[in-house]
């Protein structure tokens, strides 16, 4: 056994797991409060990492800012939406919110690539994050290993955030039984638009996060979103935990693939998600409803 | 004395005015125009055969039916065509006939969930004096996981520590033990004594006797009947009828 290897598509695989945890937990709150599947996600995750593009290349404004304006930008850009469009499914089929979603992100997608082609654009690490370090066991790019850690954080900060704190109490009372909740004086169609608006926001912010990895291209949501909604449907939606163990646990599970039979890599996790559909079909962490 | 006291209070404007409401359900409509009155510091309870409108009464009060007409006037206030949050911001609280506790939040969280609208709620001291069971199921993880009399104290407590002072109850007595019923009056009649203005629902006539200042008789979606307590030996057989008992 090649450690060396072995330990290479861990990280690779960490790494996906972390984009997969950070997007499928967007995709679950967002869920949980709208009962819309975000479709668009992907596309929104696109737009995180072209807004920290824009904001080096047009404001020269960097890494670690962009960091928390990209999400900013992107999650108003996610209000609107929510505002001018989700907010009239409200009481209709799932079906609805799906083909609406799926549609902004054709016109998204589209609009990107009809400017800037499809090809990808560069992003370059932030100077404090290059290099790397010598494990022994392996070599650690910093910029890699920070991106674990900073994902981790970011999913742990967001499920404290709703099982522990007021705020999530609201959001999971309201998940429940949103015309109790607005009957007990809390505003709850705002924090409906809130809450998509930070389920978009961490997408986007997995986007900058990409940006210095896999280069900004209209179509990198596009590609990943798929393997995403296969770890929402193997976790279960709704789960907040779920997701997150869901998210890293599938990103590993597709590296150590990698390393011992490569050929089936690509379709390990669908390999899972019809395994989990035959056995579970509300998911591994779903509540039958 | 009760009619001195009606008497003196029609001066005075009721903290709730209901006049002309009218509900629906999506096309069906429900309330046909139901008026009725509940001033500072009264029990009222609205009874009623099952399916007579008692419940979406309530909910039309705490704009909660998508679709009403009518006049509701809260301390005076129009609030028909005001949401459900602004009018709990107003001092309304609603606890449902459901109970509405939240399986996804533990016990302490069901209580501590409903914000604060006005000062001078019920400190948890207070709350835990009236229901001494819930300090004890306080750590337990599920609100669901209560017994039916157990939620129904959650329900009632967690909308004291508020500060609302007029509170709508929806049968609070439905589908519990003799002793728990005898417990939720004598909260209702603390609750009365401490000021608070109380509107109830209830299908159990002897319980809403033990507590009510007055009647009220819905049928059909409409206000049919009304009389005081005091009144209530007089009416009996009227009320019979009415509740098809
Ligand atoms: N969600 C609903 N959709 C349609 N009709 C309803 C709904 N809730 C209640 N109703 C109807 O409205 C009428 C009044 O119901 P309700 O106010 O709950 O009666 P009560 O509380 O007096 O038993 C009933 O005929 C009932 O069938
Ligand atoms: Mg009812």
């Amino acid at each position: 056994m090649n450690i060396q290897a072995l330990s290479a598509q861990l990280l690779v695989g960490l790494i996906n797991g972390s984009f997969y945890a950070l997007l499928s937990l967007g995709l679950a709150v967002i869920f949980g409060m709208l009962n819309v599947i975000n479709f668009a996600h992907g596309a929104l995750y696109m737009m995180g990492a072209f807004c920290a593009y824009f904001l080096l290349n047009l404001f020269g404004i960097g890494y670690w800012p962009a960091l928390i304006i990209a999400p900013i930008v992107v999650g108003l850009f996610g209000i609107l939406m929510e505002r001018s469009l989700l907010q009239w499914l409200t009481g209709l089929d799932h079906l609805y919110g799906l083909l609406l979603t799926f549609g902004v992100a054709l016109i998204l997608q589209g609009l990107f690539q009809n400017y800037f082609g499809s090809s990808g654009l560069p992003y370059a690490i932030p100077t404090e994050l290059q290099g790397g370090v010598n494990l022994g066991f392996m070599f650690l790019p910093i910029y890699r290993g920070w991106v674990v850690i900073f994902s981790l954080v970011v999913c742990l900060v967001t499920w404290y955030l709703i099982e522990r704190t007021q705020l999530g109490a609201y959001l999971r009372a309201a998940t429940e039984n949103p015309t109790l909740v607005r009957a007990f004086g809390i505003n709850v169609p705002r924090m409906i638009t809130l809450t998509f608006g930070f389920g978009v926001g961490l997408a986007a912010l997995a986007g900058v996060l990409s940006a210095p990895i896999n280069q900004v291209r209209p179509l990198m949501g596009a590609d990943l979103i798929i393997v995403v909604f296969a770890v929402v449907v193997i976790g279960g939606m709704g789960s907040i935990m779920g997701s997150i163990i869901t998210g890293f646990a599938l990103g590993v599970i597709e590296g150590l693939t990698k390393y011992f039979y490569p050929e089936a890599s690509n379709t390990v996790v669908f390999v899972f998600m019809v395994l989990v559909l035959l056995l579970k079909p509300t998911g591994l962490t779903g509540r039958a409803t | 004395m009760l009619e001195a006291r009606q008497h003196s209070g029609a001066s005075a404007s009721p903290l709730l005015e209901v006049a002309g409401l009218e509900a629906w359900y999506g096309e069906s409509h429900i309330l046909h125009g139901v008026d009725f009155q509940v001033r500072e510091g009264e029990v009222v309870t609205l009874l009623g055969r099952n399916g007579a409108g008692k419940t979406t009464t309530l909910k039309s009060i705490m704009g909660i039916i998508g679709k009403r007409r009518g006049s509701v006037k809260f301390e005076g206030r129009e609030i028909i065509r005001a949401s459900s949050d602004h009018i709990a911001r107003l001092g309304v609280a609603f606890c449902p006939e459901e109970r509405g506790i939240f399986a996804s939040l533990d016990v302490r969280e069901n209580l501590m969930l409903p914000p604060e609208v006005r000062p001078g709620g019920l400190s948890l001291d207070q709350i835990f004096d009236l229901f001494p069971n819930l300090k004890e199921r306080l750590s337990s993880s599920q609100g669901t996981k209560l017994s039916g009399g157990e939620q129904q104290m959650l329900a009632i407590a967690r909308i004291l520590r508020t500060g609302a002072r007029f509170l709508m109850l929806d049968e609070p007595t439905e589908g519990l033990a003799p002793v728990i019923i005898q417990q939720i009056g004598r909260t209702i009649a603390r609750l009365k004594s401490e000021g608070f203005t109380i509107l109830l629902v209830e299908q159990n006539f002897r319980f809403a006797s033990t507590v009510a200042d007055r009647f009220y008789i819905v049928e059909h979606g409409k206000i049919i009947d009304g009389f005081a307590n005091a009144d209530l030996g007089a009416n009996m057989d009227k009320l019979h009828t009415y509740l098809g008992v």
